[in-house]
């Protein structure tokens, strides 16, 4: 299949800073991309480029095929939901999602009926005559979704969508803004830091650090086999230690050596990641030795505990126990895990 | 003790008040005097001098005159200062914070400066004096106001959602037309009834720049230097009234858009 959008080595500098470097990503027709990272990442810099409301100082983007690097927003078929919604204040909720129809054209009364099909798509038809103001924080969200949706874009971008929303809600909009997404078809690219929002939505996820694409692909590979050790750290939580890779896929780890397969020279430094669901006590292949258990939090499903090691004081293993697991405090006890689990991170 | 300085704080708030509203009262007062002078004892009340006011034309034709130019001055300046506050919000313009320095300057020239100057300058490309120039005068000295009132309500929200339209397909006019001014009506409505306000007494420069055809203060000016007479005092009490009505509508206008 065709990319639907193409992001062609594009590079944006802001004076001396580099919020974009050498950036290349294709974005599939129908899917749900996210741009995942830290503030300042870039993540939101790649947003305004393809929005069309920064053009880059280097490098391409081509959108079904046309090339839009220096296309106005208006021309190109993309259409933004803005961070703070920017709902027009002093119009409707109606005349707000026939705004882009009214540019377009459409005469009145056809465009109060897409304005009202699109509104009850997103879950307000009833909102069609109130003022934003009169509206939660949610429902405005949803009426920023319906505005950007109701001319039908090939693109819709996201810029952190549900961060002013509390956590609940946030929850709850992040599964209607991917049954939406499922039922328009239209390429959702939605920005944010967070990165259960990140493996609950995307198709494709894309870690951003410092202005690069750390790593991308499918949510769950992201988590399972992350490229970078920044992508290892900022997709979930993971213990991670510093290894040297010997002769024969044996790594020296501060547990002693283990055997790991690698593609990684003889002799590099490289960090080994393991995540905490994967940290079982009592025996398994790979050792960490003796812990002595700093805390223990029960989390109903789980019990989420961190422990000093024996073997390197300074490292703290994080380790999420089944719920029923007799563990205290205090304690100290063996931790192990399975080769197949580590993490080899050679970037 | 405590009770003295209450008191003294009491007394000290009549007299300041009274400063400020007695001329006002007293020339309110006289104007409903029923003999010929505007002096004590009180005769009236009489709407004597009220009907002498609005039987000469000269004040009634004044009076209009003020109230147009007043209304095309002070909606020209609103249109300008609106213009150029968005152009400074929203563009990057070099040396964007002496330029507006410079914009909002005649604020604190003196009228009469601000009056001769444009004397001299009509002069010398010759504009004859006009209720025009008078307008022109007008609209400089109310420029800035509008234009600081209108910047300092243009924020980085307002330019989102002006990125918002433009992105749905709003032409840059209809962007102006259809979301920045009716986002910024309150400010537009306090700019323009402040600026009615400030034009409806101006005098040194409408007695600098009209000539055959003038507005009331400078009518006001020529009726008293035939000496002072209750009409006056009438004449002055309108002007007075509207002026009240300006800065009411000023205010409401300003308390609307804070209860928001």
């Amino acid at each position: 299949m065709n990319p639907l959008v193409q992001v062609k080595n594009v590079s944006q500098h802001f004076g001396s800073m580099r919020a974009l470097d050498d950036v290349s990503l294709d974005i599939a027709p129908k899917s749900y991309t996210i741009l995942l990272g830290p503030s300042g990442s870039g993540k939101t810099t790649l947003l305004s480029i393809l929005g069309g409301f920064l053009v880059p100082s280097a490098g391409q983007v081509l959108i079904e095929g046309k090339d839009c690097t220096s296309l106005a927003p208006a021309k190109r078929p993309t259409t933004t939901v803005f961070q703070d919604y920017a709902l027009f204040p002093h119009m409707t909720v109606g005349a707000n999602v026939g705004f882009g129809l009214r540019m377009r054209g459409v005469a009145g009364a056809e465009r109060d009926r897409r304005a009202q099909e699109v509104l009850k798509l997103v879950g307000l038809p009833e909102a069609f005559g109130k003022k934003p103001h009169q509206l939660s924080g949610g429902q405005r969200q949803r009426v920023a979704l319906a505005r950007a949706l109701v001319v039908e874009p090939s693109v819709l971008l996201l810029d952190e969508p549900l961060g002013a929303l509390d956590l609940k809600l946030r929850r709850q909009m992040q599964e209607e803004l991917k049954a939406i997404q499922k039922r328009v078809g239209t390429a959702f690219v939605h920005v944010t830091h967070d990165q259960e929002e990140a493996m609950a939505l995307a198709d494709h996820c894309v870690v951003m650090n410092h202005g690069r694409i750390e790593d991308e692909g499918p949510a769950e590979r992201v988590y399972s086999r992350p490229a970078s050790r920044f992508s290892a750290t900022f997709m979930g939580e993971s213990t991670i230690f510093a290894g040297k890779v010997g002769a024969a896929d044996r790594i020296a780890t501060p547990f002693g050596e283990w055997a790991l397969a690698t593609s990684a020279k003889a002799g590099s430094e490289i960090a080994l990641a393991i995540r905490p669901e994967h940290v079982v006590t009592g025996n398994a292949p790979l050792s960490f030795g003796q812990a002595t258990v700093r805390d223990v939090v029960f989390q109903g499903s789980f019990k989420r505990v961190t422990a000093a090691l024996a073997k390197d004081p300074a490292l703290t293993l994080l380790a999420r126990l089944p719920a029923d697991a007799a563990v205290q405090a205090g304690e100290s006890m063996n931790f192990a895990c399975d080769p197949r689990h580590v993490l080899v991170l050679t970037r | 003790m405590r009770g003295t300085i209450r008191l003294a704080t009491i007394i000290y708030a009549i007299l300041i008040y009274g400063f400020i509203f007695l001329p006002v009262v007293t020339l309110v007062l006289f104007s409903f005097q029923a003999t010929s002078f505007p002096i004590p004892p009180f005769t009236g009340p009489s709407l004597r001098w009220y009907e002498t006011v609005l039987a000469d034309s000269r004040l009634t034709s004044a009076l209009g005159n003020s109230l147009i130019v007043a209304v095309i001055s002070s909606a020209l300046a609103t249109l300008l200062g609106f213009l150029s506050a968005w152009g400074f919000a929203r563009f990057y313009i070099p040396a964007s914070a002496v330029l507006r320095g410079l914009i909002t300057l005649p604020l604190t020239v003196s009228y009469l400066i601000i009056g001769m100057g444009l004397l001299v300058l009509f002069n010398a490309i010759g504009i004859p004096k006009s209720l025009l120039s008078a307008g022109i005068g007008h609209v400089v000295i109310n420029l800035p106001l509008c234009f600081a009132i209108l910047y300092s309500q243009m924020g980085e929200h307002q330019a989102n959602i002006e990125r918002a339209a433009r992105d749905l397909g709003a032409r840059e006019w209809q962007v102006l037309t259809l979301v920045t001014a009716p986002m910024l009506w309150p400010a537009l409505f306090a700019s323009f009834f402040l600026s009615m306000t400030f034009s409806w007494d101006e005098f040194v420069i409408s007695f600098l720049l009209t000539r055959f055809e003038t507005t009331l203060p400078v009518e006001i000016w020529n009726l008293l230097r035939s000496g002072l007479n209750p009409k006056t005092n009438a004449v002055g009490s309108l002007v007075f009234l509207v002026s009240i009505v300006f800065v009411l509508l000023f205010e409401l206008t300003l308390f609307r858009k804070q209860r928001r």
